[in-house]
């Protein structure tokens, strides 16, 4: 496993970046200062290594103008694939895939936690007084993430302006909460795996089904599905409600059967439901969690 | 538990009595208990493989129907092959660009390893297909079980494409690892090689057909991903097995594997042989 060289030594050391920083910067808010000071260090850990930072950003990038090129080479061969144009699916692949960046730019760097779990590092955590998964989401930003978000965010811009929408009130605010849930919804979805992590050690794979897998199925039209897939993705993990529903609401376009458009405004209830699952997995886990030994 | 120490002094001075045997039992069940872990690992592969593969089929499937039933010579029935066929392989094809030689060579480990009076390339290339060739086991074959019984696929009915698709398999995998060994050895220039790694991750995945088959792609887009070792690994395999090339065809494509096969290994073993001059090795 090529762990970045940059996250596993750093574990460690920043045992004292917190308390000694918060010291320094008491004019900010008490509490945030010593979350502040880590993330900023982690910030300035990955633009050091300039050219992998550079390499890490285009990466990025690839991913997501790949990712596109998936959906688009469907679209290349029929016109309309699950009651939806090319044009149209921008706009389901542009709030999915950006939302998803964003919780990936901050929650993403979760799925780490069996390696510290294994390597024993996770009791390190422990012994700071500060909540573990808050010390988890701070232990690292994906700064690289940002330029997958950018690929997204083109294909939502370009999305809302080729497409008729009705522009009003409602549907600007129906886009701007969907935007602030979906991103929630992702990052709950990140911290529920965590959780399990606890249990499964080896195994995470098994919750990549899900997080990854809900990542794809979130870009997809969910017309397409079949009933365990709209029950799996559609509301147990709230996928279709994150990105294809508002989407549709947006465009004005009627839901599939089980999909009606006026859950595009649940997208609140969604994500509390997913971050009430998630913090429950975390909960389970943490408690069930022993210590490395040592 | 409590006259654990006591108990391992006997243990050492008297090998072959019930203590000994304790031992033994100790260490089957802490071996069987690791592989119960691996298994979990296994498990959380296929269900993952599974739950993408649903995925594809909804998608996929939508688009041949959409096509009026064809697509590009896929039906739903070759269709399915296919993408039961990619899912299972997932495990077997190394598509991230991770080889624990990687590591080796920028911690200068692989001193060791050039001590060592054997091929380092072939050592490596051999060991990773080896587990790789176990991994259809747990991983390959449940895939392809579960997306016959629930989706249901075509499969040819003579014995050739299934003979060739044999040795197309073996040489796709191998093929994986010859090329993941160029980007382990970039690292005697390198040394870090993680954004290689990265970029072989993303790239390899689409020429390789992992997410659409290669023949939706438009003309320009084909003649690139055919000008990369990626479609040899996963690609032409499951053209061959599922017989959707069939004849003279279909053996054009092993010989592209083993084209390519060729390339990457010569490849590799010019860049070891300059990489090894290349080597600091830190410390003392």
């Amino acid at each position: 496993m090529t762990d970045s060289p940059r996250s596993s030594p750093s574990v460690p050391r920043s045992d004292t970046l917190p308390g000694s920083h918060a010291d320094e910067s008491h004019h900010l808010p008490g509490r945030f200062a010593g979350y502040r000071a880590v993330l900023a260090s982690r910030v300035r850990s990955q633009r050091s290594y300039r050219s992998n930072f550079a390499i890490d950003l285009a990466s990025s990038a690839l991913v997501g103008l790949i990712e596109l090129a998936e959906v688009w080479l469907l679209f290349h061969q029929v016109t309309v694939l699950g009651g939806l144009t090319f044009q149209q699916v921008l706009l389901v692949f542009g709030i999915a895939d950006m939302c998803n960046s964003i919780a990936d730019l901050f929650v993403g760097h979760c799925d780490t936690l069996p390696k510290y779990v294994r390597a024993g590092t996770l009791d390190v955590f422990y012994l700071r007084p500060q909540p573990l998964l808050l010390q988890l989401m701070t232990s690292d930003i994906s700064l690289r993430r940002v330029t997958r978000a950018g690929v997204a965010l083109a294909s939502l811009v370009i999305g809302l302006s080729i497409n008729d929408i009705h522009w009003s009130v409602g549907t600007v605010g129906l886009l701007v909460l969907t935007v602030f849930c979906a991103a929630a919804i992702f990052s709950a979805m990140y911290v529920w795996a965590a959780g399990l992590q606890f249990f499964l050690i080896q195994g995470a794979e098994f919750t990549n089904a899900f997080v990854y897998g809900g990542r794809y199925a979130a870009t997809q039209p969910a017309a397409v599905w079949s009933t365990p897939l709209k029950v799996l993705f559609g509301f147990v993990f709230p996928m279709a409600l994150s990105a294809y529903v508002p989407a549709l609401r947006l465009l004005g376009l009627p839901g599939p059967a089980g999909l009606p458009t006026w859950l595009a405004w649940c997208t609140p209830l969604a994500a509390l439901w997913i971050w009430a699952f998630a913090l429950f997995m975390w909960r389970l886990g943490v408690r069930h969690y022993q210590g490395g030994g040592g | 538990m409590r006259a654990a120490g006591l108990e391992s002094l006997p243990l050492l001075r008297r090998p072959g009595t019930t203590g000994a045997i304790r031992a033994y039992l100790r260490l089957f069940t802490a071996g069987f208990r690791e592989q119960a872990t691996y298994q979990m690992a296994m498990f959380g592969g296929l269900v993952a493989n599974v739950t993408f593969g649903f995925l594809k089929v909804a998608m996929l499937f939508a688009t041949v129907r959409a096509a009026g039933g064809t697509l590009q010579g896929y039906d739903i029935g070759t269709m399915s092959a296919y993408i039961w066929l990619s899912q299972g392989l997932l495990g077997s094809i190394n598509l991230n660009g991770r080889i624990d030689l990687a590591d080796r060579i920028k911690t200068g480990d692989v001193a060791v390893d050039f001590l060592r009076p054997i091929n380092i390339q072939l050592a490596t290339v051999a060991t990773e297909s080896g587990k790789a060739i176990f991994a259809l086991v747990p991983r390959g074959v449940p895939s392809v079980a579960i997306g016959a019984l629930i989706v249901g696929m075509s499969a040819p009915t003579t014995p050739a494409p299934y003979l060739l698709g044999a040795a197309s398999l073996l040489i796709g995998i191998t093929v994986s690892f010859s090329t993941v060994y160029l980007v382990a050895v970039i690292g005697f220039w390198l040394i870090e090689t993680r954004g290689i790694q990265i970029f072989y991750m993303v790239i390899s995945g689409f020429f390789a057909g992992l997410y659409v088959p290669i023949s939706l792609f438009p003309t320009w887009l084909l003649a690139i991903a055919e000008a990369t070792p990626f479609p040899s690994m996963m690609m032409y395999p499951i053209d061959v097995l599922t017989g959707q090339v069939t004849g003279v065809a279909s053996c054009g494509l092993v010989c592209a594997q083993l084209g390519w096969l060729g390339v990457t290994l010569l490849a590799g073993h010019l860049l070891t042989v300059a990489g090894r001059r290349r080597l600091e090795v830190q410390g003392g």
